[in-house]
This record gives structure tokens, sequence and C-alpha cells, in this order.
């Protein structure tokens, strides 16, 4: 309901808490605030911490109870007669139609007086709840206050005491961070591990055609669907490779001269102006894609050898998404070449060596491990890019490796997958988890790989 | 008070070489050879003139020390002449430099060449990341001087031997220069520098950054180099530069101050600024 409310209160409490606090701190020696062990703000961070976070911790524990109790005192409320012999599913479906009902959801059908009742009850419970909780969570805030108020003196070590609470809210931060990962990934697994009870893992990890298609009928040909990820991953390979083929030359060209040869005025003016490329949305890329390069490849192949190929193209697809991560090996290339020591490059200056050598033969090797990390953060990119492909390479896969053709990616058939309406427990739907957990493994494997490089260099230059 | 050092100056520059040569064939028994000569050299740096009408010879087969409070131009000095002060996009050059008599600021003047021929050696140990076999080897593979890996070796040793190394590194080549110790970084630099065979070493600062015992090392080094090699070297101790130099130029505000044998600068300065410098009364 009105958490955010509650939340906001809080808020003020602990700031009313703060000044609290610090007053307080400052009254128990008289005014002579280099008698107290820290200075007065850190009495005042002590009460506002013992005014908020316990009663923060209250909230959430509340927030996440009431929802069950509120069911279980509404499920136990209906007459016996609807609930009994309820299935689980009946079950969760029935609880479903008093929720919406409850918030005046248009999905609820249903006029049964009984569901109107409690949903009713529900409202009601909900409201009861927030009071009951409101008042809770102050009550909670007040005792924090006197509590920490009670405990000020000019011995206390407020400063240690603030130090170790914020060390405490930084690992519970990155703890959070590291859960949700792992959560994503393991639901991935659980839905991944689904689809390979119903497809083998060596069927999709190794055949070479790929329809999902559900059958209307069970006697329709290629009932089954074909689930065969290698056209996929070729695709993606072939569209990330030509990607590469035309970010990273450009993109590390461009870092040497910005780093090394531009003017500073110029580079002052051409580097925010190469960043923007980063800013375009990847639609407007992929509109680029589709309407001026594909065409445009289209009709020179026609030109020049004669070929008739498609309008969609990996080729159209790759070279736009390679100018799209341009920025990204350009930007953070730059910065590491601008890294590099200048003593180094006076040593090789001094020895006679030009420019180029002296780029080539000290500054890049010093930046290698840098440029390798920039490297994989585009190759990730591009293999993670959707919505050029889509647009200009196509949706029907094709395990071709000639870059005039249309192709379709991992991501692509994801996004084809899920769209619209699904059946969570298909084949269909599920193979797009399965491609996500692998999309996942490459994507883990190449970071590995990175860290490794980047290791192995740390150890021989430093 | 500045005029009247520079009138003094120029006095004592017009006066200098001649008065050099017949010093030095009076005093030592080798003639003196004219190494690099520099004539009326002016350094800016944007709008600041950091290097004021210059004029200083130096000789071969010696080690000239420059001397002089920090910011005075020592080091300005020293990268014009091997034009690394090129690189400085602000810093602006005048007046003539020549080496063998020939004029190092001449347009036709192949500046890789010159610094083939002109080595430096910085204040911060500075190898390259790579092992040190690359680093010595680096010199000789720009410029090719090496045919083939076994003369390559052979360099490497021989210069690693020079430079007093080749003891210390010989089982552990394939290892990055850069996991020596101070002292064994700076003189690797040093190997590094002879590697191209030049004929004139600038330093600067070299043992600024070492202890007392590597600072040793190096001195002993640049004592046995001065046979093959002219050297050119910027320090802050007195007792260095009394030490491992012929010649003394001392520098005080981007002017050449006083010139001379170290025995006399040290024992009987012209200048006044000079003796309080070197007796330790500022600087
Ligand atoms: N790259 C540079 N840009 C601008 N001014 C510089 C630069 N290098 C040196 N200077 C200035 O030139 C003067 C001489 O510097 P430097 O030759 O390094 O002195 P020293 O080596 O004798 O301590 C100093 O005042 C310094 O600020
Ligand atoms: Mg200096």
């Amino acid at each position: 309901m009105h958490t955010s409310i509650v939340v906001i209160g809080l808020i003020g409490f602990a700031t009313i808490g703060y000044t609290i606090g610090r007053a307080r701190a400052i009254m128990t020696v008289g005014g002579i605030v280099k008698d107290l062990h820290s200075i007065p703000s850190y009495y005042g961070y002590y009460t506002a911490i013992w005014i908020g976070v316990p009663s923060l911790v209250m909230l959430v524990i509340w927030l996440i109870v009431q929802p069950h109790v509120i069911d279980e005192v509404v499920m136990s409320d209906l007459p016996v007669s609807i609930t009994q012999n309820l299935s689980t599913s009946e079950y969760s479906l029935l609880l479903n139609n008093i929720h919406n009902t409850a918030n005046g959801s248009i999905f609820s059908r249903r006029n049964d007086p009984n569901i109107i009742a409690a949903a009713k009850q529900v409202n009601s419970l909900r409201q009861i709840s927030f009071m009951l909780m409101a008042s809770t969570v102050f009550c909670v805030g007040v005792s924090g206050l006197i509590f920490a108020r009670n405990r000020i003196s000019p011995v206390m070590r407020a400063r240690n005491i603030v130090e170790k609470i914020i060390n405490f809210i930084l690992i519970i931060s990155s703890l959070i961070a590291i859960l949700t990962t792992l959560g994503i990934v393991v639901s991935l697994m659980f839905e991944s591990v689904i689809f390979f009870t119903k497809i083998p893992l060596h069927e999709f990890l190794f055949g070479l055609n790929w329809s999902p298609q559900i059958a209307i009928h069970a006697e329709q040909v290629g009932a089954s669907g074909a689930f065969g990820a290698v056209p996929l991953f070729a695709g993606t390979l072939l569209i990330t490779f030509i990607a590469m083929l035309v970010a990273v030359p450009i993109g590390l060209m461009s870092a040497i001269y910005m780093a090394e040869y531009a003017k500073p005025r110029f580079r002052a003016f051409a580097k925010p102006m190469l960043e923007v490329l980063a800013g375009i949305p990847t639609v407007v890329y992929g509109f680029f894609a589709a309407t001026t390069v594909a065409p445009a490849f289209r009709i020179a192949v026609q030109e020049s050898v004669g070929l008739n190929t498609s309008s969609e193209s990996a080729l159209a697809a790759g070279v736009v998404m390679g100018i799209m991560i341009i920025p990204f090996v350009s930007s953070l290339s730059d910065d590491v070449i601008k890294a590099v020591p200048h003593s180094l490059r006076d040593g090789s200056y001094g020895l006679g060596a030009t420019k180029s050598e002296t780029i080539r033969l000290v500054v890049m090797p010093a930046a290698l491990p840098g440029i390798v990390g920039a490297l994989l953060l585009a190759v990730s990119r591009a293999i993670g890019e959707t919505m050029i492909v889509v647009m200009a390479a196509g949706l029907t896969s094709n395990l071709t490796f000639n870059p005039f053709e249309a192709v379709t990616t991992v991501t692509v058939q994801i996004v084809t997958l899920l769209a619209g309406d699904q059946e969570f427990d298909s084949a269909k739907t599920l193979s797009a988890f399965a491609l996500g957990m692998i999309l996942f493994l490459i994507t883990f494997a190449l970071n590995l790989l990175a860290l490794r490089v980047v290791r192995k260099y740390r150890e021989h230059y430093e | 008070m500045v005029e009247r050092y520079k009138m003094i100056n120029i006095a004592m520059q017009a006066a200098n070489n001649n008065l050099a040569l017949k010093l030095s064939s009076s005093k030592q028994s080798a003639k003196r050879f004219t190494k690099i000569e520099s004539r009326d050299v002016n350094v800016y740096y944007g709008n600041k003139h950091a290097l004021k009408h210059v004029n200083l010879s130096v000789y071969k087969n010696e080690v000239t020390a420059l001397i002089g409070p920090s910011g005075c131009g020592k080091s300005t000095f020293l990268r014009c002449l091997n034009r690394m002060n090129d690189v400085i996009d602000i810093c602006k050059v005048t007046g003539k430099i020549t080496l063998d008599d020939y004029d190092i600021y001449n347009s036709s003047l192949d500046v890789v060449q010159l610094r083939a021929r002109v080595g430096m050696v910085f204040q911060k140990p500075n190898p390259f990341p790579k092992s040190i076999y690359d680093n010595i080897a680096y010199g000789p593979r720009i410029h090719g001087i090496a045919y083939g890996k076994a003369e390559l070796d052979e360099i490497v040793q021989n210069c690693l031997d020079r430079a007093g190394l080749w003891k210390e590194v010989s089982d552990r080549l394939e290892q990055p220069g850069t996991n020596l110790s101070g002292g064994q970084q700076q003189r690797l630099c040093i190997a590094r520098a002879i590697a191209v065979n030049p004929e004139v070493i600038l330093m600067d600062e070299p043992c600024s950054a070492l202890d007392p015992i590597a600072t040793a090392r190096i001195e002993e080094l640049i004592e046995e180099l001065r046979e093959n090699f002219t050297i050119i070297i910027v320090t802050h101790s007195m007792q260095q530069a009394a030490r491992v130099s012929q010649r003394t130029a001392f520098f005080h505000l981007g002017e050449l101050l006083e010139v001379g044998d170290t025995k006399t600068i040290f024992t009987n300065p012209i200048n006044s600024c000079t003796q309080g410098y070197i007796t330790g009364r500022f600087g």
C-alpha cells in the first residue's frame, strides 16, 4: 500500500535522530567537544542508524510475511464447500481470483459472492495491517532512539561503531548483487534441465536443424520440432566475427591516433564524438542496417559478382554491429594507451626508435592487458546484441558461413521464442532458457579467459 | 646581478674554447677533441624562456657534469642534445648545436640516426616491460645492427657484460627486466643504450633513485665507459660530479654561469654563485 510513505517517514525520523544524537553527545560533555571520543556527527549517525536499521528490517519482514498471513486468514474464512478437495493449482487459481477482485482488476470474471466477500476481507485486512505496520515500525524506531540516546557517553567509540556498520552495509550490498546473479543462473539452469528432459542434450548441442514449431495437431508434419542449436551458434559466431573484423582494426587504430598522434584540441573534440556512437539506440542502428546497408551490399554483390542474394545478410548486420562497438574498443583502448607511462616512450625514442616503432614495440605490448579487456567487452556486446540482427540478418535459421546469406543468432531466437503468448512448459519455450544458459556459459568462459590473459601479462610486466 | 653574470658568462664563453684547448694541452697529455658544441642555445616552453644563450663545448671521451639547482634547465639542455625536446609540442629550440661539427638541428638530419649516436639514460630506470634479453636487443633490432640470432646473442652478452650485469642475470635473460632491483634496472638501461653503439651517452640524474651501493656501481661503470664514449651527466650530488667528471658546467635560472675543469670549478670557482652552490649555501 503506501509503504513509501512509511519509508519517507522513517528517513525523516532518522534525520531528526541524527540531530538529537549529536546534540546529546555535545551535552554530555557540556559543550567541550574535544572531550568526546569521536566528533559529534558520529554520535548523530549512530543514533540515526539505531532508528533506521531495525525499523527498516522490521518493515521488510512485515512486508514479506503480511500477504501470507492475509491469504491464510481469508482462505480459512471461506465456506468449507469451496476450499474442500482443491488441488494446488486450483487453490492458487482461487487465490488469484480473490486478489484480482480485491485489486479491482478487470480480469476477475467470476461474480461469485463468496469471492467478492473474500476480496472485501482482503482489502480490510490490508488496511489494518498497514496501520499496524506503520505503528510497529514507528515503535521500533522510537525504541532505537531511546536505546541509542541512553548509550551515548563521552567514552563511547561512536566512530568505530559507525565504521563497522558501514562495512556491514557494504558487505550486504555486494551479497545482494552476487545472490541476484546466482539466482538468475540457477533459474536458467532449472528451466534448461526441464528442457533437456524433453530434448536430449546431444541433439540440442550437435543438431544441425533448428525449427522449433509446435504442431497444432499431432499428426502434422514435423510435429515435434527440431532443436539443433548449431545453426544459431554458427550465426552468432559469423556475425560477431564480422563485427569484430570491422571494430577491432578501426577502433584500435583510432585509439592509437587519438592517444599518440592527435593534437589535444582535436582529441578533446573527437573523443566525445566517437562516444556518441555508443549512445545511439541499437534499434536505430538496426534501421540503418536494414534500410541502407543491407540493400547497398546486395546491389554491390549483384553488380560485381552477378549473384542474386537476399536483402537480409549476415554481412550487413555484422558491419553495422561492428560500427556500433567501435567506441567500446576505441575509447577503452585509448584510455589504456594513455596510461602507459611516458618514461617508456622516452626510453624508446632515446634509442632512436620512430614513433610507430615505439607504439608497436613498446606501447601496445604494455597496454595489451587492458586492450584485451576492451576487446572481450566488445565481443560480449556483439554476442548479446539482438536488435540489429533481427532487423538486418533475418529470423530464419541457416547453417552457413556465407556472409551474404540471411542467418539468425541465439539472442534473436530467444526473442522470437518468447515473444507473444506462450505456454511455459512446451519444449519451444523452454528451449529459450537452454539457449540462454549456453550463451551465458560462453560469455562466462570468455570472461575467465580474459582474466587469465590479463593476469598473465600482469605477472610479466609489473 | 643577472646582467653581470650574463656578461661574465659571455666573456668566459668567448674565451672558453681557445682557452680550454690551451689549458688542456698544458694540463693533460692527450689532446681534447670537441665532440658537441652548442652556440647561443635558447629553449622556450611556450612563453617560458627555460634556457638562455647557452654556449658549451663537450669533449670527446670525457665525462661532463651538469650541475645546478632544480629547474635551472639541466635536463632541458641534455634533451636538446639528442632532440628529445622534439617530442614536446610547446618546446622551441633556437641556436646551433653541432655533433662532430654537423648541425643536429639541420632539417636534413635524421633524428633516428642522431638518437642512435647520442644515447640517453633517464632519471628513473625505465626498462621496457619485456625480457632482459629483449630490452637489450631492442635497439639493435630496430636499427638492424645484428644479423641473425647468434650475433644478437653476442651483442646482448657483450652489453650486459660492459654494464656489469652479465654475471647477475646470465641465467635469467628471459625474465622481465622490470623484475630487477632499481640499481640493476638502471644498469640494464645503460646496457640497452650502449647496445646501439652510440658515441655520446646522456645521463639525467641516473643515480637519484638508487641506494649508495648501486650508485657506486654506476659511478664505476661511468668511469669505465669513458674510454669508449663521451658522457654528459646531470647530477644533484656535488661529490658525484667531483668523482666522475672531468669537466663541470654550472647552470642557474636557465643560464650557464660557469664551466671548466672539474678540479678548477670545485677548488677555485670564478663565479660567486657557483661557489655558493658548491659549498651548499644555496640550491
Ligand atoms: N615539458 C615542459 N613544459 C613546460 N615547462 C617545462 C617542461 N619541462 C621543463 N620545463 C620548465 O623548464 C625549466 C627547466 O626544467 P628542467 O630542465 O627540467 O630543470 P632541471 O632538470 O635543471 O631541474 C623549469 O622551470 C621547468 O618548469
Ligand atoms: Mg631534471
